[in-house]
């Protein structure tokens, strides 16, 4: 179970600005949060609010230009990741920190065997010779529970399927015993059975192996079946950040609570009208001077247009970015 | 949004549909065997329903949508529309049935024309199948944009200038143009951010009781057709396994691959988590090209029986309504042998 006094991973006061001929995008604003060991946290948001380029900024894998990273820090194993040299951060990426992303068939070179691919981070970031890494890449397969896997090494990734793909990317993502892994929305591209083979591996690979997960996913679903903590993330911020229970049950962002209502349910109640939430996401042409779910909010004051609004403490482990949650939470307390 | 069949009217009726692709090999391009996609379906769509249609990528859903509106010229069956036989009819006969059979796409970007105005895309069926005036057809366009909730002032704007939930809206006011009786609408929300398919999925049940419209619903998303549709159709590999009304599909789903899938989905409440017995199925989902002896559900099901390898089981009516095709509920003993039908309410197996 994750311990709250430590961290792994640690970010603070990340912004990414993109520049685009019409003009900047500020993808990621002010983000600051931290990973626990062993954890897993779940990342959820409306696509565009930010999640891939959160992520992929800790790693600095966006192309600068387009992108900028104007400032922050992201503190893993004693080093400010976004000022240490090239050669220390290859060596973390693939290494102490394991990706895998949303479509295995771009991730995945088409032109190598499945082998050669799961030996190449053996080899570069462990040393391991030809012979200990094709060991090593067999072991890695049969953990993800590829059958056959001697044989299958030697197979190219069209030759496997679309769920087979994304194990071979765990596998790949999992080579060097990383500390940390990210998986941006791992099952997003794969069917409920397949997904839920991929989720049942995950679990029992995290317990085994002692990792910290951040899962990214817009599945409400899957966040409420695997995650321990969860950040909500919208117009490039977060806006809510929760243990898994308590943000379920006590939803306090607006968009949180209208998020949890628009999804249906297979087992539990049905409503005759879905609930929707109005209007449209917030254009990121420029660093946020009020709170970005003001236009679609239900309960905006007059205050979330002039600013916007830190995340404040609101219950058990849970703060959110929202005047009017944080009043209510405040006037619970005299 | 109903909870019986609106009517007892029966809209489309098929029967044993049939939409083989050719695989050619070699130089020669010899036949190598074929693409079961749709391998004998057959169900009925009642006036004023949503029938969802719902089974696992590649299972065949598209292609019985495509076929049913004769996107394809079939390789088998029957398909009555509205009480007109159109399955072996040639194309160029089937002019006139268009209109009353139109098509919601998956993804709004790639089905709209990128150099069209949106009065153009919604017009060009006008343009095809009337004979209304210039003025005619323009109020009709803003009619339906009114319908489909888009402001009338962005009729001269192209898609590119929307969203994606407002470009899923343009589609659907096209279908709509011609007055269509019945819509497939193939995965129309899968494509769109979670705040806005809730949008989309109530438009299209607005329009459905204004206009009594009748829909074929596909999509992957299970809780979204428990949410719609009147009852609802599985597919696996090319084959209607389970057919049922929504509510006693799941809340007892009969066939064991829809209790895995049911099981499968994850719900949205960590609580419900805890006590989920999920069914994870083993394998992967064989090729529609080379589908197995016997049952095609047969390489992946918990319950496999012997006969399951070597019959494939007759798609029947359990109870009225109920619709199966697996031994397990085969008491012809004969068939089914000493393991027949245990009481599936008692089985751990139910994901609930
Ligand atoms: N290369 C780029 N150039 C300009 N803008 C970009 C670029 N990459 C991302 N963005 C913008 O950054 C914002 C955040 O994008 P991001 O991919 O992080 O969203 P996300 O939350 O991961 O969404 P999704 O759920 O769709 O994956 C979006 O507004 C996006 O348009
Ligand atoms: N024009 C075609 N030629 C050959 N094979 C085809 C063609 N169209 C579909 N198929 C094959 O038929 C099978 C069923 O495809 P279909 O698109 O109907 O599946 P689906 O259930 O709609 O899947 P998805 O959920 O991924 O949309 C697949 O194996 C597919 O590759
Ligand atoms: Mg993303
Ligand atoms: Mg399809």
């Amino acid at each position: 179970m994750p311990d709250p006094g430590q961290t792994v991973l640690e970010v603070r006061n990340l912004k990414t600005v993109f520049q685009t001929r019409g003009g900047e995008v500020h993808a990621v604003n002010d983000v600051s949060f931290e990973l626990r060991p062993g954890e897993l946290l779940g990342v959820v948001g409306e696509s565009g609010s930010g999640k891939s380029v959160t992520m992929m900024s800790l790693l600095k894998l966006l192309p600068i230009p387009p992108a900028e990273i104007r400032s922050g820090t992201v503190k893993f194993d004693g080093k400010d990741l976004l000022r240490v040299d090239a050669d220390t951060l290859r060596a973390v990426r693939g290494g102490k920190i394991g990706f895998v992303f949303q479509d295995p068939m771009t991730s995945l070179n088409p032109v190598f065997t499945v082998g050669m691919q799961l030996m190449e981070p053996l080899r570069k970031h462990m040393g391991l010779s030809k012979s200990a890494a094709r060991t090593r890449a067999r072991e890695l397969l049969e953990l993800v529970g590829i059958p056959d896997a001697a044989r299958r090494l030697k197979d190219y990734p069209h030759q496997f399927s679309g769920g087979m793909r994304q194990r071979v990317m765990i596998a790949i993502a999992l080579a060097c015993d990383p500390k940390v892994l990210i998986a941006d929305e791992p099952t997003t591209a794969l069917d409920v059975t397949i997904q839920a083979q991929i989720i049942e591996l995950m679990k029992e690979l995290q317990e085994r192996l002692g990792m910290a997960v951040i899962w990214i996913t817009h599945d409400l679903g899957v966040i409420a079946g695997i995650a321990d903590r969860v950040l909500v993330m919208y117009g490039g911020q977060i806006v809510e950040q929760a243990p898994v229970r308590e943000l379920f049950a006590n939803p306090r962002h607006p968009y949180t609570a209208a998020l949890l209502k628009t999804v249906p349910s297979v087992r539990g109640a049905r409503a005759d009208r879905l609930t929707i939430i109005e209007g449209q996401p917030p254009i990121l042409n420029a660093a946020p001077a009020a709170c970005p779910f003001r236009d679609r909010c239900e309960r905006r004051i007059e205050r979330c247009a002039r600013e916007n609004p830190a995340r404040e403490p609101v219950g058990p482990g849970h703060d959110a970015a929202c005047f009017v949650a944080a009043a209510e939470v405040e006037s619970a307390h005299v | 949004m109903f909870d019986a069949p609106a009517t007892s009217r029966k809209l489309v009726e098929i029967r044993d549909l049939k939409m083989h692709f050719p695989i050619y090999k070699g130089v020669f391009r010899t036949r190598a065997g074929a693409v079961k996609a749709v391998d004998g379906v057959s169900f009925d769509i009642y006036e004023g329903e949503t029938l969802g249609l719902v089974g696992e990528s590649g299972c065949g859903k598209s292609t019985c949508g495509r076929a049913i509106l004769r996107l394809y010229d079939i390789t088998e069956g029957s398909i009555l529309m509205d009480g007109v036989e159109i399955g072996p009819t040639p194309q160029a006969r089937l002019r006139g049935m268009r209109p009353k059979m139109q098509m919601v796409f998956q993804d709004p970007q790639a089905s709209l024309n990128p150099r069209m105005t949106v009065q153009a895309i919604i017009q060009e069926p006008l343009d095809e199948h009337t004979t209304l005036s210039a003025a005619e057809k323009r109020e009709k366009v803003l009619e339906l944009m009114d319908a489909v909730g888009l402001n009338r002032r962005f009729a001269g704007r192209y898609p590119h200038a929307f969203s994606g939930g407002q470009r899923q809206r343009i589609g659907i006011a096209r279908a709509l143009a011609l007055n269509p009786r019945f819509i497939v609408c193939d995965e129309p929300i899968a494509a769109l951010d979670v705040s806005i398919q809730a949008q989309v999925v109530n438009l299209l049940e607005d329009l459905q009781r204004d206009f009594g419209l009748t829909y074929l619903f596909i999509s992957h998303d299970l809780s979204m057709v428990r949410h719609i549709a009147t009852r609802v159709a599985v597919m696996y590999l090319g084959k209607v396994v389970e057919l049922a009304g929504r509510e006693p599909l799941y809340a007892e789903p009969l066939h064991p691959y829809t209790q895995a899938l049911l099981s499968a989905v994850p719900e949205a409440d960590p609580a419900m988590h805890d006590d989920a017995r999920r069914i994870i199925l083993r394998g992967d989902v064989p090729s529609p090209a080379n589908p197995p002896q016997g049952c095609n559900f047969c390489t992946r099901c918990p319950r496999v029986m012997e006969i399951c390898r070597q019959i494939d089981p007759e798609y029947r009516e359990l109870r009225p309504g109920r619709f199966v095709a697996c031994h397990l509920y085969n008491d012809d003993p004969t068939t089914a042998g000493a393991t027949a039908a245990p009481s599936e309410a008692t089985e751990p197996q139910q994901g609930e």
